[in-house]
């Protein structure tokens, strides 16, 4: 649980006001709502760090896809599928 | 080095690895902080491609791992009670209570559920108005900044059916607590990133002058760990002791001031007992008296005496970096994933699990 995980930000899902703001990421196809009120100038097409559904920081977009691919390979991104348990 | 070719950076890898050993003079033994640390450098076989003379230890820094039993009865009892939803992460369901773990509680009947984020528990109170929603709310820094939104965003919503029963655990005061005890062997320590990504680095400064010990602020991948671990040693054979940032790509040495401002809002520092460890001073969060009707302690009248810890764990050497698990006569044995003893056996996270899944035994 305490990885931090980069995904893109496709919309904007919505606006209470300046500052607080949800989005749809997609974490490599995986879709998943996140909020955006600890990354105020995070928008539209960039990539950001999520944990635990809150994004944290903005990364560039290489770096986003080089930590995406080795968490990936470490297996690490299971925790973005919807769990039945 | 025969693996070498499996990294997804090799030339990399190699050039750190390299200077590693050339700069090496003398034994040093580092402390890398974070669970996923641990996790990646076991998983990637680092440890053996290291100089002998360097030896790497498993810090705390898996806060499933280190929640105390007593807590974790806390959230056994408010599971067990008729109109709670208590949900939290799912590593927390597998780990043993005093008597049991959530996740039996859970065969037993009661609602308990694994949510991947804090705010999806708001959304659940908001969805079952007749019942209330506990969120089992454990992390380092890197989470609480989540948890801490979803009472703001309860508050906002005015619902009277939401509640966390908070668990934090705070990085630095642990450093400490390892770095004074007296059998400590520690020289460096790599710092958890993702907790610096929200903290910063100025709780950092103090502690590097106080214990002469270098701190640097450390990724997770196998070139990130590498160039960590050159830069502590770098520091170490110069007889240097500063905080240095290996992973300023995601780490402002400010932090994230948003994050912590929501921490603040919502949180008070409080003395934390760690599983395995014991008390260390001002090293958790709880819920602050301005936002007391969100704290499920007080809410429901918690009143839990805590339990003795399993003796045959050796828990608290294992995370204060005194011992490692294969020194543990019940690891692999008695103690394994699927019946585990003691918390770092639990997570995938925990020192044990690392050991058990990647490394020999
Ligand atoms: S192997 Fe099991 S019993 Fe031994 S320290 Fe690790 S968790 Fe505890």
């Amino acid at each position: 649980m305490c990885l931090a995980i980069p995904g893109k930000i496709i919309e904007i899902t919505s606006q209470l006001d300046e500052t607080f703001r949800t989005a749809k990421v997609s974490f490599g196809g995986i879709l998943k709502e996140i909020n955006l009120y600890m990354t105020p100038d995070a928008h539209i097409g960039d990539y950001v760090l999520v944990h635990v559904g809150v994004a944290i920081s903005k990364v560039d977009e290489e770096e986003a896809v080089k930590i995406f691919s080795y968490l990936k390979d470490m297996g690490e991104v299971e925790e973005l599928e919807p769990s039945n348990d | 080095m025969k693996y070498l070719s499996e990294f997804r950076d090799p030339a990399l890898v190699e050039d750190f690895l390299n200077e590693i050993h050339k700069i090496t003079t003398q034994p040093w033994t580092l402390m890398e902080i974070c669970g996923g640390q641990t996790h990646s450098l076991v998983k990637n076989g680092i440890p053996a491609l290291l100089p002998d003379k360097i030896t790497l230890v498993h810090g705390p820094g898996c806060p499933v791992c280190v929640t105390s039993i007593g807590i974790i009865d806390e959230a056994i009892y408010l599971a067990q009670q008729r109109d709670i939803i208590l949900c939290s992460f799912g590593d927390m369901l597998r780990v043993p209570g005093s008597q049991k773990s959530l996740l039996e509680v859970k065969a037993e009947g009661a609602d308990v559920r694994i949510l991947y984020s804090p705010l999806e528990a708001v959304k659940l109170a908001e969805e079952n108005p007749n019942k209330q929603v506990v969120f089992f709310a454990v992390g380092f820094e890197t989470t609480a900044p989540a948890n801490a939104l979803s009472v703001v965003l309860a508050a906002q919503y005015k619902l009277e059916n939401y509640s966390i029963l908070a668990s934090h655990v705070l990085v630095p005061p642990a450093m400490e607590a390892i770095l004074s005890d007296e059998n400590n062997t520690i020289d460096a320590f790599l710092a958890a990133g993702h907790v610096c990504t929200i903290m910063g680095l100025d709780e950092y400064y103090p502690i590097a002058q106080k214990y002469k010990c270098p701190i640097v602020v450390t990724g997770f991948e196998p070139v990130d760990l590498l160039q960590g671990i050159l830069m502590a040693v770098t520091q170490l054979e110069k007889g240097e002791y500063k905080v240095e940032n290996q992973y300023s790509r995601s780490v402002l040495p400010q932090g994230n001031l948003i994050a912590q401002q929501t921490i603040h809002q919502v949180f008070e520092v409080n003395d934390r007992v760690w599983r395995g460890i014991g008390n260390i001073p001002q090293s958790g969060y709880d819920v602050n008296t301005v936002f007391k009707k969100y704290n499920a302690r007080l809410k429901f009248n918690i009143d839990i005496i805590p339990a003795e810890e399993n003796k045959e764990c050796i828990s608290g050497d294992i995370m204060k970096g005194l011992k490692k698990p294969k020194q543990c006569p019940n690891f692999g044995t008695k103690c394994k994933p699927e019946h585990p003893l003691g918390a770092p056996m639990v997570s995938s996270e925990g020192a044990c699990a690392a050991y058990y899944h990647y490394a020999e035994h």
